[in-house]
């Protein structure tokens, strides 16, 4: 094998590089405990506690490690077409609505055994036609992803306000919510499956959609990796000029990308909706779908790469809740600052470090090498 | 007087030795011009002369005195402007908006305007150089863009003035007005280096010339002194034949026929003028010219890659124009396969690995795939397949494509585009970047895919190439086809002409021999 | 008819203080875009410092050292953005998504760590806030129907900042159009190349822009904290970053035509606030979501090119690599 001189081997590349990247967000991270006046190391250890040390914590770990899967899964799927979805938020406001609307539709007159796969649908469906708009726009109006899918962030939001307040909300009722689904249509806790082999643990928000989370890593894997609409959303993402000489439309590529990441990010409202709130309600998706692009830069966008950041991500919620009662100067937001740093470091100043990281590697490899000689010699 | 002069400059990228140990000498006052084929280092030594490049080493000396030039503000302090072959303009500016940026005069424009609308009114009586001052830039034709390049630089101050292939995007007309104001820079003292490939442009401007070969200056003549062949020669250099053993082409039915194509461009400037060609069953039809005269945008008409604005291809029958919208995949179920220019922008995704690489294009189709899923185990021992039968090294479809050295690139695209047997092959540089036993092994596939029946089309800048593998030779320049000729009557010097469209003897050169019908379109 | 002078007055009244912040951020993009940075990082550095200058000028009880601290923060977090997108040419998107959150759970972690409120700074008073300054004669004016109410209500009676915003608009129009500086930055987000090639260092003038941005950011989060509220409150900003970025895309990133997107946009936030359940004539109920939603809406239309054509300057949001 050839290797063109100058370049570094790919474990320095995909794996060294990024972890000191990561290194350096948890590093900052660390550093503004300390300005806080409090103990990172302490607060690491109360944080896995909390997220880890018990049942419930547990529970709630995995319940945001749902919502984050789904969300990074999302973000990845858009970058493997090299565009930048960070319409997240939206689309998994609407997924949710969808499923909401499914089920004041159908949820005494339907067995659960219809109600599911109607959610799952629905809740893609609706995320997907969130994210194809700003898609078409983009692929045959011009306009910029970026800007279009910020502003239906916002225009998601207020749609949301508006069909709570005015439409959807229960009749004699102070609170924009809907009324609360039939019983039977609900998807059920991880403690109610546990109940059902005779094992019991603590209640938690947990619930079945994290089977359908992981299902969706091992269906995007197949997707990205193993079909024709993946090989070509990769070969738009890495060369577009390469795509037309295949044959392949980039413009088809955009929306379809589009669409599959807007419903993975609509599949939020299926574990919040149908799993947790078994009603309609304000602002249930916030923060999950910017979370997303942290979760999937960690993750490298890669399915394996997301479940483990979700996991991190997941737990950093949980953890970072619990901590704020033993530390009261360090609360959730903590964890936002986090997610803000790693995307900084893995994101943005992601070729910040690699001259140097290169410097070093070349450096160390010609004095091994000449030890080697000189060993010989 | 000496305006210019370099002292051994040596700059290298990587292991590429761009420029070697380059002198050159250029009287005040005189047009010089400088030419050499693609890549024979002209652009690297303007950029270093311009500071977009610090060489490695050697001196400049401007008017006698060394001047070291580390960036593009220290090369227009010491006198020196340039016209960029890509024009430096901000599209939305006007003209004059344009010429003050970066000597705009102070930190408020209002009083810079007015000097700045004078000193234009000045260089426009001066030097001929009538400009609409209040235009916009981007709405000009570009013969007045490149005035207003040229403005620019005289603005600044300039004493020796650079142009990079300033005629490429020029109508003959607009040509002709740019020398003329060339001529009325040189009366009024100003030293012009004029970078170009053209022979004729050469011969009708300037004093004196130097040619450039492989990084090197190869010669310095007097214009007066010197004659196109000479030139044609020294820029293109004696090489050694490369032998390809091939028989007598075996000839059969037309496979392509093009009639009339033409190709614009996005911004509108017609790439491909009129262009009709036919290609065999049996024959390797060669397109000799400098690059960037439509042979890329040839080839992408003809697998549809760009869709053509007018005319017609009909492949095997099937009559392709505009209205077709056929895309790549199309044309290749119709039997087209495509070699293309630039394996990294185009012929392959580098970031994927080799197997994947290896079925660009051909990804829909049902040998490697299932009815969801693609079928992995034929896509990887399809490459295997494919690597071993074209000694691809190393034999890993694992490997991700950007590790292959150039030669191996190129033998998994033609794997690939050769695995199908088809039709027509249409090949762009098909030995580019590409190490000497590779390329032995690359024209024997090219021929004996000819001696199979396909129709072959090659594009190449290597003269060496076509004529050794050609067996009918067309000659590309300006979008047009403007000669052709048989191989045993072509050499450097003939070829060299014509890509410069100035061989008026050129069908005369080009006898009906054997192997070349009629319909060619070649008119001059 | 009087009755409807009154709320007119009052309406416009809200909508210059409603738009003061968006008119601030949305000549920071325009600096920002201008040169060929995205910057959708607007509302991190609006939040940053609305929150550094409720914090600085509750401690020093002074708004001046509050608009000082605003300032501050908000020039470093554009330095930052400039750092990844200019020097390590990351991409200018991350990054402002990266400023954005970071400062969403910064601000509230270190006003926890400070002042334990929840989130929020302590309430400013008196010294430590910006108070409208009452024009001379505002007060003998009152009394003259029409032009007493306009004058006291309209021009008159606003903060310093208030006037700082409007006057930052024509201050932008004739330092883009009439300075070298602005000459410069024009052709820089157009056409890096150009610049370059004319001696100009195209990493110096875009570290310049992002200055200018931080500036004028860090005086849109002072006015949230110091003049239109007296405290920080937790995520205070709520949008208005973007909106200020819809103004920009919406003025077609020209300073005037800006400043008139964002005065639309304040409008129809003043508006939504009145009509709140007044049953119109002829339409009926008009629902406030939608008046709200409606800059995002008409951004999104002006950007496919259904109402005229939103060219952004060529070479935004592409990092600058030489090439010979």
């Amino acid at each position: 094998m050839r290797v063109i001189s100058g370049t570094v081997p790919r474990w320095v590349d995909v794996g060294l590089i990024p972890f000191i990247n990561i290194l350096l967000a948890f590093l900052a991270s660390g550093l503004i405990i300390l300005l806080i006046g409090e103990d990172p190391i302490e607060a690491v250890r109360i944080l896995i506690w909390g997220a880890f040390g018990t049942e419930e914590g547990i529970g709630y770990t995995l319940y945001y490690t749902t919502n984050f899967i789904f969300t990074g899964l999302a973000v990845a799927v858009a970058f493997h077409a090299g565009l930048f979805n960070i319409g997240g938020e939206g689309q998994a406001y609407i997924g949710g609505l969808g499923v909401g609307l499914a089920l004041l539709l159908f949820d005494n007159s339907l067995p659960f055994i219809l109600i599911l796969p109607i959610s799952i649908a629905a809740s893609a469906l609706f995320g997907a036609a969130w994210a194809y708009i700003p898609a078409y726009l983009q692929a045959y109006r011009g306009s910029h992803i970026v800007i279009t899918t910020i502003m239906f962030n916002f225009i998601a939001s207020a749609l949301m306000v508006y069909l709570l307040v005015n439409v959807l909300i229960q009749p004699g009722q102070m609170s924009p919510e809907s009324r609360e689904f039939a019983q039977s249509a609900w998807l059920p806790f991880m403690h109610e499956a546990f109940a059902w082999f005779g094992v019991e643990i603590t209640r938690s928000p947990l619930n079945l959609s994290i089977f359908w989370a992981l299902v969706c890593c091992v269906l995007i894997w197949g997707f990205i990796w193993r079909t024709r609409w993946g090989y070509e959303i990769r070969t738009v993402g890495f060369n577009e000029t390469a795509a037309v000489y295949a044959g392949i439309n980039p413009k088809k590529i955009v929306i379809l990308a589009m669409c599959v990441s807007g419903g993975l990010a609509g599949f939020v409202g299926l574990n919040e909706v149908l799993g947790v709130h078994h009603r309609l309600l304000l602002n249930f998706q916030l923060g999950y779908g910017f979370a997303g692009i942290a979760v999937s830069l960690m993750g490298r966008n890669h399915p394996v790469g997301i479940i483990f950041a979700s996991l991190l991500f997941g737990t950093l919620y949980q953890g970072g809740a619990e901590l704020s009662f033993d530390m009261p100067k360090v609360t959730r937001e903590m964890v936002e600052v986090v997610q803000g740093l790693v995307i900084l470091f893995s994101g943005a100043l992601a070729l910040m470090i690699k001259p140097t990281v290169e410097r070093i590697y070349f450096i160390l490899a010609s004095a091994a090498a000449r030890r080697a000689s000189a060993a010989e010699g | 007087m000496t305006a210019i002069e370099l002292r051994g400059i040596n700059k290298s990228f990587g292991p590429v030795h761009a420029n070697k140990n380059v002198a050159l000498a250029i009287d005040k006052g005189t047009i010089h011009g400088i030419i050499g084929e693609n890549g024979a280092g002209k652009s690297t030594l303007m950029s270093i002369l311009y500071g977009f490049y610090e060489a490695d080493s050697g001196d400049i000396l401007i008017n006698g005195q060394a001047t070291k030039i580390r960036g593009s503000h220290e090369a227009i302090a010491a006198g020196i402007g340039m016209v960029h072959q890509h024009f430096m303009l901000v599209d939305p500016f006007t003209v004059l908006e344009n010429v003050m940026l970066g000597a705009e005069g102070g930190a408020l424009l209002d009083k810079g305007i007015d000097t700045a609308r004078e000193e234009l009114e000045r260089l426009e009586r001066e030097y001929g150089l009538d400009v609409p001052v209040d235009a916009l830039a981007g709405e000009l034709p570009v013969g007045l863009q490149q005035r207003v390049e040229i403005l620019k630089a005289l603005y600044r101050g300039a004493e020796i003035l650079i142009l990079d292939e300033p005629t490429g995007v020029l109508t003959p007309q607009e040509t002709d007005q740019l020398f003329r104001i060339l001529k009325a820079l040189k009366d009024q003292g100003v030293t012009v280096i004029l970078i170009t490939h053209k022979l004729q442009e050469i011969m009708a401007v300037t004093d004196g010339v130097s040619v450039m070969r492989g990084g090197e200056m190869v010669a310095h003549r007097t214009t007066s002194e010197t004659s196109k062949e000479e030139l044609a020669e020294l820029m293109v250099g004696r090489k050694v034949l490369l032998k390809v053993d091939k028989y007598e082409a075996q000839v059969g039915e037309t496979a392509l026929k093009v009639e009339g194509l033409s190709v614009i461009d996005s911004d509108g400037v017609p790439r491909l003028d009129n262009v009709s060609l036919t290609v065999r069953r049996g024959e390797i039809v060669g397109i000799a010219g400098v690059s960037g005269n439509g042979q890329s945008e040839l080839l992408e008409a003809l697998s549809g890659i760009v869709a053509p604005s007018k005319g017609r291809i009909e492949l095997n029958g099937t009559v392709i124009t505009r209205e077709s919208h056929l895309d790549a995949r199309e044309f290749r179920d119709l039997g087209v396969a495509h070699v293309p220019e630039d394996r990294h922008r185009m012929g392959l995704v580098t970031a994927f690995t080799a197997d994947e690489s290896a079925i660009l294009g051909y990804h829909r189709n049902k040998a490697y795939n299932g009815s969801i899923l693609m079928d992995r185990k034929a896509i990887v021992e399809d490459c295997a397949g494919k690597m071993a039968a074209f000694d691809v090294r190393p034999p890993t479809p694992s490997l991700k494509s950007a590790n292959f050295s150039g030669g191996n690139q190129q033998k998994i695209v033609l794997a690939r585009e050769m695995a199908r047997k088809p039709d027509v092959l249409l090949v762009g540089q098909p030995t580019r970047g590409v190490d000497i036993g590779a390329i032995e092994y690359i024209h024997k596939n090219l021929v004996s895919m000819r001696d199979a029946g396909a129709a072959v089309l090659m594009v190449s800048v290597e003269l060496e190439e076509i004529m050794s593998l050609s067996d009918r030779i067309l000659v590309m320049f300006e979008g047009r086809i403007v000669g052709e000729v048989a191989p045993k009557d072509a050499d450097e010097r003939l070829l060299g002409l014509m890509m410069a469209n100035a061989a008026p003897d050129a069908q005369e050169a080009a006898p009906a021999s054997g192997t070349a019908p009629a319909s060619t379109g070649a008119e001059l | 008819m009087d009755e409807f002078f009154v709320l007119l007055v009052s309406t416009l009244d809200a909508t210059i203080r409603v738009a003061t912040p968006l008119v601030l951020a949305s000549l920071a993009g325009l600096y920002a875009e201008r040169s060929g940075v995205i910057d959708i990082g607007l509302e991190g550095k609006m939040l940053a410092s609305a929150f550094a200058a409720a914090s600085a000028a509750y401690v020093m009880n002074s708004a001046w050292m509050g608009l000082l601290g605003g300032i501050g923060i908000s020039v470093v977090l554009a330095l930052v953005h400039g750092f990844a997108c200019i020097t390590h040419r990351g991409n200018q998107v991350v990054s402002g998504v990266a400023i954005n959150i970071l400062v969403a759970g910064l601000t509230v972690t270190l006003g926890i760590a400070w002042f334990s409120r929840g989130g929020q700074t302590p309430a400013l008073t008196n010294d430590a806030r910006f108070s409208p300054l009452i024009w001379p004669g505002a007060e003998a004016l009152t009394g003259v129907p029409v032009i007493g109410a306009l004058y006291s209500e309209i021009i008159s009676g606003h903060n310093l900042l208030v006037y700082v915003a409007y006057l930052a608009v024509p201050l932008t129009w004739w330092v883009v159009y009439r300075t070298r500086f602005g000459l410069r930055l024009r052709a820089v987000g157009e056409n890096p190349s150009a610049v370059d090639t004319a001696g100009i260092s195209v990493t110096a003038l875009r570290y310049q822009a992002m200055m200018c941005c931080g500036l004028l950011c860090g005086i849109a989060g002072t006015y949230l904290s110091t003049a239109q509220n007296a405290a920080f409150v937790k995520n205070m900003t709520a949008g208005q970053g973007f909106i200020a970025l819809a103004a920009m895309i919406f003025g077609k990133w020209r300073p005037v035509p800006a400043m008139l997107a964002c005065l639309l946009f304040g409008f129809l936030d003043a508006v939504a606030n009145r009509i709140q359940g007044v049953k119109m004539p002829v339409v009926g109920e008009i629902p406030v979501q939608l008046i709200q939603a409606l800059p995002y809406i008409l951004t999104v239309i002006l950007l496919a090119g259904f109402i005229g054509k939103a060219v952004a300057p060529k070479a935004s949001g592409i990092p600058y690599v030489k090439e010979r």
